[in-house]
């Protein structure tokens, strides 16, 4: 019996916005071996986002069980859904998300500041992360002085730095050019098909939808079709 | 995360907005400044008491007529007239502790030398005035018991009211006149100096106590009488030998209230330095006022710095940042802040207590900086920015990572 990486059952997540209760994931189950590439389609609002923010450990489901490496997570707190986050999940986010006015270095490093490793060791690993992303060089620049496939790079590395298992995207490349975006996806091939890395994307992007092993689509918080 | 790491996390983060940074420790750099430049002034002027105090001796006594229950000068029993040089003369024959005596009649006058006038304190005293005083002249003599009994109509300028009637001139031998009558300048007195600042020592007359009271005043009795114990040791007993004579000599009942009060310098030092201790500490309260409400400047700092970073401590959160990293990093922030405030508010007040000399009319304050204030004032600011960083770094610490990070 193969030992699914990831594996949620009856996935539900209910909002309340004032008096009304949404419901954004409707017992959603799914599993997700170890080196594969999923892409998660669909329209807005069909909750996506809601789905990879469980999957990655910033949201806890209303219901139904959510097992990461064999591990429960749905009925862990705050504080060990963090550990979980900085030493198994890379993000990689639309916006890329880095923080202002802080050089490329700093920023991929950032996982490791909370975690127990010597800056010596950390600041060769985001050294690495960041040759292997292809951004030798460009260690020193700040944010605002790389541009948006650069930026989105040093995300990449930043979400490579604690050997993680998984990386999670959310429409990462939303906000490139196309030619850029095909960069990006060179990256994330490398990534999966060399390292092994499990790659978890949600995207509108049918390259790389079509690039991937397999595609789930969402509707109105359920998979109404994979392959 | 360690204590370093997020001190330099924290450090880097300030950093990246220093004119903010500094704004926010205006206020505590002021408060602090305030603080230690008051303090050092308050214990500038209890210093100047104390070495006033000192150098006038520690082993004189005052006797003034009146009761001492009543905190004013001239009323309960006996009222003002109730000493006699007679008084005096028999507590320095009398009591065996007792060195020296001077009787004392003080009044104010307007004094002129050819075209120049002074309004000055006239000091009537005895012979042996700058003896039980300390005091010494800078030219010419002071008089004797001589001319004490004769009531001569001769005068001791102060170093003051020499500058003001006879600028360079020497005064010693001229003619002086006190409400029109004709006094021979016998002496200068050496400088006094003033420290406490309230008034100048050196702007004052002497004469004979005979010579104010008969000739300028018309009363028979004395206002005061300095004494001088035979040492330090012995004031004590000298101050009870006086009073023992003093009741038998003005007739009071044991029991009865005495219409006379003794008091020795150190009774006296010791209210002028508790007084001054009274203000060192209003004044330091009033400007702990305004460390306090630098420490609200930070917390309110730290509020919009925490709403403007909302999505940074999302991003932080989504790496793997627990609840109590981030609620470290911004109380460092706010310690660091406000430990940054302190030291540069430190070398303000000091500054500032320097600088006071170089007002004209604080030129002869004193200021002294104490090293435990300098301490106390650290840590305050320190506990400062721990009790107003708290809430803003628990709110940010509290926040959703997924509402953060959509924050625009």
């Amino acid at each position: 019996m193969e030992n699914a990486l990831i594996k949620f059952e009856n996935l539900s997540k209910i909002y309340k916005i004032g008096e009304t209760e949404v419901h954004a994931l409707r017992g959603i189950s799914y599993s997700i071996h170890g080196g594969d590439f999923l892409a998660i389609m669909g329209p807005s609002g069909s909750g996506k986002s809601t789905l990879m923010n469980i999957i990655g450990c910033l949201d806890r489901p209303t219901s139904g069980k959510y097992f990461l490496e064999g591990e429960e997570i749905s009925s862990l707190d705050r504080n060990n859904l963090a550990r979980i986050r900085n030493k198994k999940i890379g993000f990689v986010f639309q916006s890329f998300n880095l923080l202002p006015r802080t050089t490329a270095l700093e920023n991929v490093e950032l996982p490791l500041l909370y975690s127990n490793v010597s800056s010596k060791v950390r600041t060769e690993r985001a050294l690495e992360a960041l040759a292997s992303v292809g951004l030798k060089g460009r260690e020193h620049h700040r944010t605002n002085q790389l541009s948006g496939g650069e930026q989105q790079r040093v995300a990449i590395a930043r979400a490579l730095l604690n050997d993680p298992s998984l990386i999670l995207a959310d429409e990462p490349t939303g906000n490139l050019d196309s030619k850029t975006g095909a960069e990006i996806l060179e990256i994330f091939k490398r990534l999966n098909e060399d390292k092994k890395i499990t790659l978890v994307v949600v995207t509108h992007d049918l390259d790389i939808a079509n690039y991937a092993h397999r595609r789930i689509y969402l509707r109105d918080g359920e998979i109404i079709k994979e392959d | 995360m360690n204590i370093l790491r997020t001190l330099r996390v924290s450090l880097r983060a300030l950093t990246r907005n220093k004119m903010r940074s500094f704004l926010t420790i205006l206020g505590i750099i002021i408060g602090v400044g305030a603080v230690i430049a008051m303090v050092s002034i308050g214990e500038g002027a209890k210093k100047g008491i104390e070495d006033r105090f000192n150098s006038m001796g520690t082993n004189l006594l005052f006797v003034s007529p009146g009761s001492r229950n009543v905190r004013g000068l001239h009323t309960g029993s006996g009222g003002f007239d109730t000493l006699k040089e007679e008084d005096a003369k028999a507590i320095e024959q009398q009591c065996g502790a007792v060195k020296y005596t001077s009787p004392s009649v003080s009044a104010r006058a307007q004094v002129v030398y050819g075209n120049k006038n002074w309004n000055t304190s006239i000091q009537g005293t005895g012979a042996m005035y700058p003896e039980i005083r300390k005091w010494e002249m800078a030219e010419g003599t002071y008089f004797d018991e001589q001319m004490v009994r004769a009531a001569a109509k001769v005068c001791v300028l102060g170093s003051e009211v020499k500058k003001s009637l006879f600028e360079d001139e020497d005064p010693v031998g001229r003619i002086i006149r006190i409400k029109k009558i004709p006094f021979k300048v016998l002496g200068v007195f050496k400088s006094k100096g003033e420290s406490g600042g309230w008034f100048n020592r050196d702007d004052m007359i002497a004469m004979p106590y005979t010579t104010n009271q008969k000739r300028l005043l018309g009363i028979d009795y004395i206002q005061s009488i300095d004494v001088s114990a035979v040492s330090m040791a012995k004031t004590q007993e000298a101050q009870r030998q006086i009073e023992d004579l003093l009741r038998i000599r003005h007739k009071i009942a044991p029991g009865a209230e005495d219409d006379f009060t003794v008091r020795n310098m150190a009774e006296i030092a010791e209210g002028a330095a508790q007084s001054t201790q009274i203000m060192t500490l209003f004044l330091g309260s009033i400007a702990s006022i305004s460390l306090l409400v630098g420490g609200i400047g930070i917390m309110n700092i730290m509020l919009v710095s925490v709403t403007e970073r909302i999505r940074e401590i999302g991003i932080r959160m989504s790496v793997g940042a627990r609840e109590k990293d981030i609620l470290l990093q911004f109380l460092a922030e706010a310690i660091v802040l406000s430990l940054l405030g302190g030291l540069i508010g430190i070398g303000f007040g000091v500054g500032l207590s320097k600088f006071v000399h170089f007002i004209p009319i604080f030129a002869s304050w004193k200021t002294v900086v104490s090293l435990s204030s300098i301490l106390l004032a650290f840590l305050f600011s320190g506990s400062v920015g721990v009790f107003f960083g708290f809430y803003p770094a628990r709110k940010a610490s509290k926040l959703d990572p997924i509402e953060a990070l959509r924050y625009e």
